[in-house]
């Protein structure tokens, strides 16, 4: 058995049993300590790099059979609509996205519709793209639009003509000097459109204004905060979608196992399961201990009264 | 890791530290910095801004002169250009107190344009078709009850799963909408069926305060991550 499990289990479970002591007694338990108990709780499993396997569930499998069957060449979004306080969650979905799609052979339209999404975008660009595929070529293979202000009025403009809104890349270079834009006129010359984000502009305005609009099948991945509200888009509205950390480790596993290649990648969501599991276990422990101690103490009331 | 950058990294542990010693209580250095995050996204932003709509869309449409310095491509002149530019510096004049009035003109535009792009969409994305994926098969891929026993699983894949999964979504919608509705009293049947109503709410509230966790727990992971691995090198 994994020894930073055992010391985290002693650890975080006697603490446990010393707050439920404590609530049984009547003494009641600081915000702070339960907030300190988390810390605690995490930083032990990131310490001890804890983990846990991750299968794939249909939601995200979906959107994973559709990049893996998808006819090499074809064009895929993907757009980082997200901000450094969502990234430790969606940046590693982004990551995943770009690797499968250029194993696969398909072309990536990087697109994003929040400012603060084209610098993360270049941390794509950096790690995966030019470090793992160094034969994958500007222009050819991938091409970077940038950012471009205007939230849902950017993707009711590019529905019916990127050039519009897009007169050159990300560098300024005109469009029709990239090859892979020749025969990319709007949107809908698009087979799938993945959108990354947790906001407002995300993956709900992508499906409203240019999936839906288009017919364009889009998928994605969005910060756990605003994942229920995306729920009722699938299936019929969304291909997939990955949720929080979960979403993104399940992508993950998914492509270790189906690409062997992908064996010593770094995999950040499902390095985070193993933390996310162990914090989850003191909340729902917290949650226990609070009821156990409400219903003590109206109990002792109703027979004191 | 050289002396610049070990600053920045230091910098930034620092900030991460003082935004989490809210947790402890308010105090200066969490103030100190949320107001530094709140300018620095401000700027970051609005310097985005105008490198990618003014410098990228407008000058290249605009003036030639203008192109070359901030050496874009020009492409042609076009006039329906000025309007947005002209609209902008309207905006603009909520600074000055006395003309601040004419700002509401921009405003007025932004806020019918929002409306009337998003009125459509809405309307036939989150209305229409979110009523037509409501219509769903009770009974999907029904092939007699042979199949269906001979396919009985808990699997998430399985006709089982499925038949169940689209009748909570059909007793699910139509016991939350009865919830809301006050018009007739909620006794008998309506009444069992709307306390059935709380429950689905419930479970969804559930759903949402678990994903929200999560969220926040993977916010935490990483910026340990970040002591641990980028400032303090233990991992």
């Amino acid at each position: 058995m994994n020894v930073g499990f055992v010391v985290s289990a002693i650890v975080v479970g006697g603490g446990l049993l010393w707050i439920f002591i404590r609530s049984l007694r009547g003494k009641d338990v600081d915000r702070r300590i339960v907030f300190g108990f988390v810390g605690i709780t995490v930083a032990l499993a990131v310490l001890f790099q804890l983990k846990f396997g991750e299968v794939a569930t249909p939601i995200v499998k979906i959107l994973f059979e559709k990049i893996e069957t998808l006819p090499p060449g074809s064009k895929i979004v993907i757009s980082f609509d997200f901000d450094p306080a969502m990234a430790p969650e969606v940046l590693p979905m982004a990551n995943s996205f770009a690797r499968h799609a250029l194993a696969k052979g398909h072309r990536i339209y990087f697109f994003s519709i929040w400012a603060t999404g084209q610098s993360l975008l270049q941390v794509t660009l950096h790690d995966i793209v030019e470090k793992e595929f160094p034969d994958a070529v500007y222009g050819i293979d991938y091409v970077n639009m940038g950012y471009k202000a205007g939230n849902e009025g950017v993707l009711n403009v590019i529905i019916t003509d990127i050039r519009k809104m897009y007169p050159g890349d990300v560098n300024g270079t005109s469009l029709d000097s990239i090859p892979m834009m020749k025969d990319v006129h709007s949107l809908k010359d698009m087979d799938l459109l993945l959108s990354i984000g947790g906001g407002k502009p995300g993956v709900k305005e992508w499906v409203l204004f240019a999936g839906d609009r288009g017919n364009i099948p889009t998928g994605g991945g969005a910060a756990a905060v605003s994942t229920p509200l995306l729920y009722p888009y699938y299936p019929k509205q969304l291909v997939g979608l990955l949720g929080g950390t979960k979403g993104a480790a399940e992508y993950e596993a998914e492509l270790i196992k189906r690409h062997p290649r992908f064996a010593n990648i770094k995999t950040p969501a499902l390095d985070m399961m193993g933390p996310q599991t162990m914090a989850h276990v003191v909340i729902i422990s917290f949650i226990i201990i609070g009821n156990v101690s409400y219903f003590r103490s109206r109990r002792k009331q109703a027979n004191n009264g | 890791m050289d002396i610049r950058q070990g600053f920045l990294v230091t910098l930034a542990a620092f900030l991460t530290l003082s935004i989490y010693s809210f947790l402890y209580g308010d105090n200066p250095l969490y103030r100190f910095a949320e107001h530094l995050f709140v300018g620095v996204s401000a700027a970051y932003w609005m310097c985005q801004g105008f490198w990618s709509t003014i410098v990228g869309n407008v000058i290249p449409r605009t003036s030639e002169t203008l192109a070359a310095y901030f050496q874009v491509p020009f492409k042609e002149y076009s006039w329906q250009y000025i309007v947005p530019v002209i609209l902008g510096i309207i905006l603009l004049m909520r600074l000055v107190p006395k003309l601040s009035w004419i700002s509401r003109w921009p405003l007025a535009f932004i806020i019918g344009t929002t409306a009337g792009l998003n009125l459509p969409r809405y309307l036939q994305s989150d209305f229409i078709q979110q009523m037509n994926n409501t219509f769903i098969p009770l009974l999907p891929d029904w092939q007699g009850i042979g199949y269906f026993f001979s396919s009985f699983s808990f699997s998430m894949e399985g006709q089982f799963v499925q038949i169940l999964t689209n009748v909570v979504i059909f007793v699910g919608v139509l016991c939350g909408l009865i919830y809301f509705f006050f018009s007739k009293e909620h006794k008998g049947a309506f009444g069992v069926a709307s306390r059935l109503g709380i429950w689905i709410l419930m479970v969804t509230f559930g759903a949402s305060f678990g994903y929200t966790v999560m969220g926040r727990i993977s916010l935490l992971v990483g910026r340990i991550t970040f002591l641990f691995h980028d400032w303090l090198n233990i991992l």
